[in-house]
């Protein structure tokens, strides 16, 4: 079996900081992460490999900074990773990024389970995984947080608005997976003697792939940023007691009765 | 890949679609919001506003819906459409976009909502933005859609200027649903899509139904206690019970308190939970990570209790406690009921012109 997960490596979420000049998202001096649900995929796909033959292949598309979390995903226990990296996809949308890691994974080929994250902390659309599906004609189950592999098919648990629900689905199919069920691994040393041997991470650019130029990149993208508005949040008064428990909570109430926030 | 038109002439595509989600023979409560917006975006392009209900035999839900404000529904009816799947719920909106060239398309970012407009804006290959919170009309007849990016910290104008149709998920309770009007007419028009037995490629097995807590609903209440994972274990959300019960308010979670199976999933709060604008917000044990700001940032008051005076959520913070929350809150409780003269638990403590 082959799992395919894409993960993208995004700014830590505490770091997430607004240029005041450019109004964008400050990427250059800030530490970066695999963004956290596809972390939990990769681990989905990791503890499948532990309970079946699977080959587990992480695939991301970005600049060649991004080898910093596929070599940790390597290190975690994935088998090999791709890098799709091409100047023309700057500016991508979610169509072109879809499109783009469709290709991708039918260059890699030979797959029967495709993972990934539920969306990322910094687009936070969560389209491309259900984008990948539409592209490749495939099943989906978004937001699950658990998969099984049960005679040849696909089980998962999937978190919706009104409770759980257990799907099936042929192979190969697509799962997006939910923040925060499960924890993923740490790197293992034999992990990090495999990505210092090197040889771990294969670059390929949009020709490599067959990806056509005319529908990548900024330009070819159907959605634009227009502007961005800095929301200004009213002003909080910033109240803030400490020291003794009783003190500070006497303090406190005082504060709420006096302001009519609650009565006495 | 399949159409991505790039339009010369745009004027073909008409009209505002809202996609429709069914619940326990009612409409969900995002979909009736989206038709009173879907409204008011209609009126201002001089267009009819339509809403898509796939589903089967939902004829009463769709005559039902026309009173919030539609011109029309379009049904289509099949078995294989009874409960919501991807892909054959993506064939029939590809299918009826490319018949009907709607200008707009709106979905409710509910999990469904999203399953689906990711599909379907692939296929398509034109431009959807997610979790929008507000919408415009440029100058030049561009739905100009709008939603928090950067973790709430501003708002993205988005444009899709040269794709067809605009498409768009919105949050829930940003909007206001419009009253139900029953005398309202409008038009029920069914239309047939092509579904072969392999659009059913995923199997609905079995069904966990949350249990709905009894109590007050955070989204309703006037104050709201928060609890996060700083509160250790699922047994001491009975302290911020017994607040909150002394308060009249309700309680709820951050998503790390969810994820570690302490309260239900339908307490969550946050980006990927519900938004609520309480009067007085009380953060118990929260750290205050964008992704629940998301859900809270907009309330009129805002306490926060934590033991770390660097929490983040203390920046947002009209009130605060650096403390305990294990002295914090049974003192709250202590103080409250000696106000109270003993107090009376469960008596709401608001001021009668704040209720
Ligand atoms: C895609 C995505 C979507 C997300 N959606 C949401 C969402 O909708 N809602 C949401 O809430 N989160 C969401 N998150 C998770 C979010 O990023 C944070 O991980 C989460 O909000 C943290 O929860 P917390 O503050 O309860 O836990 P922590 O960050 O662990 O904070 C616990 C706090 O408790 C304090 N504390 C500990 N002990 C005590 C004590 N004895 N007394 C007082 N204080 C104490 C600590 O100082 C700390 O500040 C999402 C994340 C991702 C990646
Ligand atoms: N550049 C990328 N490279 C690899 N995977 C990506 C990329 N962008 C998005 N994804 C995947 O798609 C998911 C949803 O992303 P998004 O639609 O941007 O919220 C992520 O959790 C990733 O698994």
């Amino acid at each position: 079996m082959r799992i395919i997960v894409c993960i993208k490596q995004v700014p830590k979420a505490q770091e997430l900081q607004v240029d005041p000049v450019t109004q964008t998202l400050k990427r250059v001096g800030v530490p970066s992460e695999i963004n956290p649900p596809d972390a939990n995929a990769l681990e989905i796909a990791l503890t499948l490999k532990d309970r079946h033959p699977a080959e587990v292949v992480v695939l991301s598309m970005g600049p060649t900074s991004f080898d910093e979390s596929l070599e940790r995903a390597v290190a975690m226990g994935a088998d090999r990773s791709v890098l799709l990296t091409d100047r023309i996809l700057g500016g991508s949308d979610t169509v072109p990024t879809a499109y783009a890691l469709s290709e991708t994974i039918q260059k890699i080929g030979g797959y029967d389970l495709i993972l990934t994250g539920e969306e990322t902390t910094d687009a936070s659309t969560g389209h491309v995984g259900p984008g990948i599906a539409g592209h490749l004609d495939l099943p989906q189950i978004t937001y699950v947080s658990e998969v099984r592999i049960v005679d040849n098919t696909v089980r998962a648990r999937r978190t919706a608005e009104d409770g759980t629900e257990w799907w099936q689905t042929n192979m190969p199919s697509l799962c997006t997976v939910n923040f925060g069920c499960n924890k993923p691994r740490s790197p293992t040393l034999t992990g990090k003697i495999r990505v210092k041997r090197g040889g771990v991470i294969v670059h390929w650019s949009c020709a490599d792939v067959g990806i056509d130029p005319k529908k990548v990149g900024l330009l070819n993208s159907p959605t634009i940023v227009a502007k961005v508005d800095t929301i200004r949040l009213p002003p909080r008064a910033g109240r803030i007691f400490s020291g003794d428990a009783k003190e500070s909570v006497r303090a406190l109430l005082d504060a709420l009765i006096r302001d009519r926030v609650v009565a006495p | 890949m399949t159409d991505g038109h790039v339009l010369e002439d745009k004027s073909h595509f008409r009209g505002v679609w809202v996609f429709l989600e069914g619940r326990a023979g009612g409409l969900r409560d995002v979909s009736t919001q989206l038709i009173g917006e879907g409204r008011r975006l209609a009126d201002l392009r001089g267009t009819p506003l339509t809403g898509i209900l796939p589903g089967h035999g939902v004829d009463a839900l769709a005559e039902r819906a026309i009173g919030f404000g539609l011109d029309r529904v379009i049904v289509v009816d099949d078995p294989m459409l009874e409960i919501y799947r991807s892909r054959p719920y993506a064939q029939v909106m590809a299918q009826l976009v490319r018949r009907q060239k709607p200008e707009i398309v709106l979905f409710g970012a509910s999990k469904n909502g999203r399953d689906l407009g990711g599909r379907l804006h692939a296929i398509l290959e034109t431009g959807l933005a997610a979790d929008c919170v507000k919408f415009d009309i440029d100058a030049d007849g561009n739905l100009d859609m709008i939603r928090p990016s950067f973790g709430g910290k501003s708002l993205a104008h988005i444009l899709c200027k040269k794709h067809r149709p605009q498409m768009a998920s919105v949050r829930r309770n940003v909007f206001v649903a419009p009253p139900h009007n029953p005398d309202r007419r409008g038009e029920i028009v069914h239309e047939r899509v092509e579904l072969s037995p392999q659009d059913l490629d995923a199997k609905l097995l079995e069904f966990d139904e949350f249990t709905k807590e009894g109590g007050l609903r955070p989204e309703e209440a006037d104050i709201v206690v928060s609890g996060g994972y700083g509160l250790g274990d699922p047994k001491n959300f009975q302290l911020l019970q017994d607040l909150a019960d002394r308060l009249g308010g309700a309680i709820a979670a951050s998503r790390k308190a969810v994820d570690s199976g302490w309260v239900p999933k339908t307490l969550q709060v946050g980006q990927t939970g519900m938004t609520v604008r309480p009067k007085l917000y009380i953060a118990v044990g929260i750290s205050g990570a964008v992704q629940h700001l998301a859900g809270m940032q907009e309330s009129d008051k805002i306490l926060v209790i934590n033991i770390d005076p660097k929490a983040p959520l203390f920046e947002i913070a009209d009130y605060g406690i650096v403390g305990d929350l294990f002295e914090v809150l049974p003192e709250m409780i202590r103080q409250l009921d000696a106000l109270k003269g003993g107090g009376v638990a469960g008596q709401p403590a608001l001021p009668a012109e704040a209720r």
